[in-house]
């Protein structure tokens, strides 16, 4: 073969194989082109910054500093405050999408009549652009036109209509109340269309084997559901310790800081002290401790997979 | 025999209780935008918090759409929205037919790529972004941010349309191969037509994302001609902060379009996840 195609033009069969192995590159390419000009290439330079000293508008700045920005970093009381923030954030705002899109996911899993006009229903909060979910809800928890303050102090919350925005111990939780508002839907499509992947004659035989609701739920349905469990636990809660939009909206990550996360603290050095070298390293930091906590979960998936 | 009907009455009575409640609390806050915008500014403190107010206007809707730039907004937010879903779900067609139908060296490394580029702070390339945009002219303009939220969205719907590609059985396409039809003429004849249902939930997953960014639309353009309706509602919130009425219309305005989009493709889009990506 070798040696006709030495002495030959290159016969049709060897055309054919190399078509054949170039083929899935050249459907993926246009992707792989985009991906790699527009996101990995500016992400290289911008975990360059972190280790330069880059000040917008400041013709001095630009050399290298090495590890200067980390070691500011690890002195910087406001980075630990909104890494601790962040903790709370993304924690308290994953495992209540993921209870309540499960409750969702299990009672849309039943047939009952009118299930498609109440799947549309309930899923329209994911349509709501993020940032807007959050001006609704400050607006809803605002007590000059929004009900929430009048209803909390009716029920023995509050003395007197207050925003809870606006204090520090509670500020926190008007963020979470949009973003649970806004992803429930995410985790109740998702598991739904995992529930009805399961085969159903597993319940029928389980069901004559005299297994109760309860016993099935725990021995089929939440196995079966393990992994798309853990990849969107892994997605939501990057995406969530990411998302800077709905507390720069609601609360710019006041007051006194009491919901400044570390998204929303690169923004606020990156935009308004234009310091994209110190912005950029907290960044890094960010993206060093979201990759280990992927690794940590996909490592527990393979278990989990394992051990069916 | 009649513990059992009891049973299974009651067990629905707490079913039907506890979707009521899920959808009561999916629509409330949109309720409440939509009442506060058509409440008159007279009523809006003395009626605050009933549920509908004794009058209503429209007049908010009439002067966010007659007095400000809201009209080119939609219309630029129309035009990104419209063409990033179109060259988004071309783009991830692709790339998750090529998932889906080949085992190549290499695969895991694209996929494991695609993955990492779901798990960075976007904050981080704004300025890097900015610095390749500019000199392009693509800073300012429309199609700078088309390019950028086709590539910040194809990730996911290459994994998407992969799962909409794994549902339909090769053996369809081979066989037509079989019969002489090359791959192309077998993809467009036999798995587009069934894939229909998976690229309209691309389409209206992608529409809703780029119709909601906020961040890059903020940081690439300053001028009114290239500004989507995120940036303009926020511009509008910090400027007439106290107006509420406009601030709810033009709100509602806002929402609209994807809602519609997004009642009309929810259904495909459990059915494609059905389909097994997520589950992996």
């Amino acid at each position: 073969m070798v040696s006709v195609s030495q002495f030959g033009p290159m016969p049709a069969a060897h055309k054919r194989k190399f078509f054949l192995a170039a083929e899935p590159w050249i459907y993926a390419s246009p992707a792989l082109i985009l991906i790699i000009t527009i996101l990995l290439v500016p992400l290289g330079i911008g975990v360059s910054y972190a280790f330069r000293n880059i000040v917008l508008l400041d013709p001095f700045s630009g050399e290298f500093i090495g590890t200067g920005h980390f070691v500011e970093i690890w002195k910087d009381g406001n980075f630990w405050n909104a890494l601790h923030n962040t903790i709370e954030w993304t924690v308290v705002s994953v495992l209540l999408q993921f209870v309540f899109g499960l409750i969702l996911a299990l009672l849309l899993n039943q047939p009952f009549p009118g299930r498609w006009l109440v799947q549309a229903l309930v899923f329209l909060p994911w349509a709501v652009p993020s940032f807007l979910s959050g001006l609704n809800w400050a607006w809803l928890f605002n007590p000059v036109v929004g009900p929430l303050p009048h209803w909390f102090v009716r029920s023995g919350l509050m003395t007197t209509p207050e925003n809870i925005l606006s204090n520090p111990a509670t500020a926190l939780w008007g963020p979470i109340a949009a973003n649970v508002w806004w992803g429930i839907p995410f985790y109740a499509i998702t598991l739904l269309a995992a529930l009805q992947s399961i085969p159903t004659d597993i319940y029928e035989a389980a069901q004559i084997d005299g297994a109760g609701p309860i016993k099935r739920f725990w021995s089929i349905t939440l196995p079966f559901l393990a992994p798309t469990i853990a990849i969107t636990l892994l997605l939501r809660a990057v995406w969530i310790a990411n998302a800077a939009d709905l507390i720069v909206v609601m609360t710019r990550g006041g007051p006194a800081d009491s919901t400044q996360i570390l998204a929303s603290y690169i923004f606020s050095q990156a935009f308004q002290r234009l310091d994209f070298g110190y912005a950029s390293a907290i960044a890094t930091v960010l993206l060093v401790i979201l990759l280990v906590y992927a690794a940590i979960v996909i490592a527990l998936r393979q278990l989990i997979i394992r051990a069916h | 025999m009649r513990s059992v009907t009891l049973r299974r009455a009651s067990y629905w009575t707490f079913h039907y209780a506890l979707i009521a409640i899920y959808v009561a609390v999916a629509l409330f806050p949109l309720y409440w935008m939509l009442k506060v915008s058509v409440t008159p500014n007279d009523l809006l403190y003395t009626e605050g918090v009933r549920m509908w107010p004794s009058r209503t206007t429209v007049s908010h809707y009439v002067s966010v759409i007659a007095n400000t730039d809201f009209p080119r907004f939609f219309g630029n937010s129309v035009i990104v929205s419209a063409s990033t879903s179109i060259l988004t779900t071309l783009v991830a067609a692709a790339a998750g037919y090529a998932f889906s139908r080949f085992q190549f060296r290499g695969k895991f490394w694209i996929v494991g790529l695609l993955l990492v580029t779901q798990m960075f702070p976007l904050i981080m390339i704004i300025a890097p972004v900015f610095r390749l945009f500019a000199p392009l002219g693509l800073t300012n303009s429309l199609a700078g941010l088309i390019i950028i939220y086709t590539t910040f969205n194809v990730p996911f719907a290459a994994f998407l349309m992969q799962s909409f590609f794994d549902a339909i059985p090769k053996e369809l396409e081979e066989a037509a191969m079989i019969d002489g039809a090359s791959r192309f003429v077998a993809l467009r004849q036999i798995v587009l037509p069934l894939t229909l249902p998976g690229i309209a939930a691309t389409l209206g997953f992608v529409f809703t994302a780029a119709w909601s960014e906020l961040l890059f639309a903020l940081m690439l353009n300053s001028s009114t001609n290239a500004t989507t309706f995120p940036v303009g509602l926020l511009s509008f919130v910090s400027k007439f902060s106290v107006d509420f009425g406009q601030m709810t219309a033009a709100g509602i305005l806002a929402l609209a379009p994807v809602c519609i989009f997004f009642f009309l493709i929810q259904r495909h889009l459990v059915q494609g996840l059905t389909a097994g990506a997520v589950k992996g």
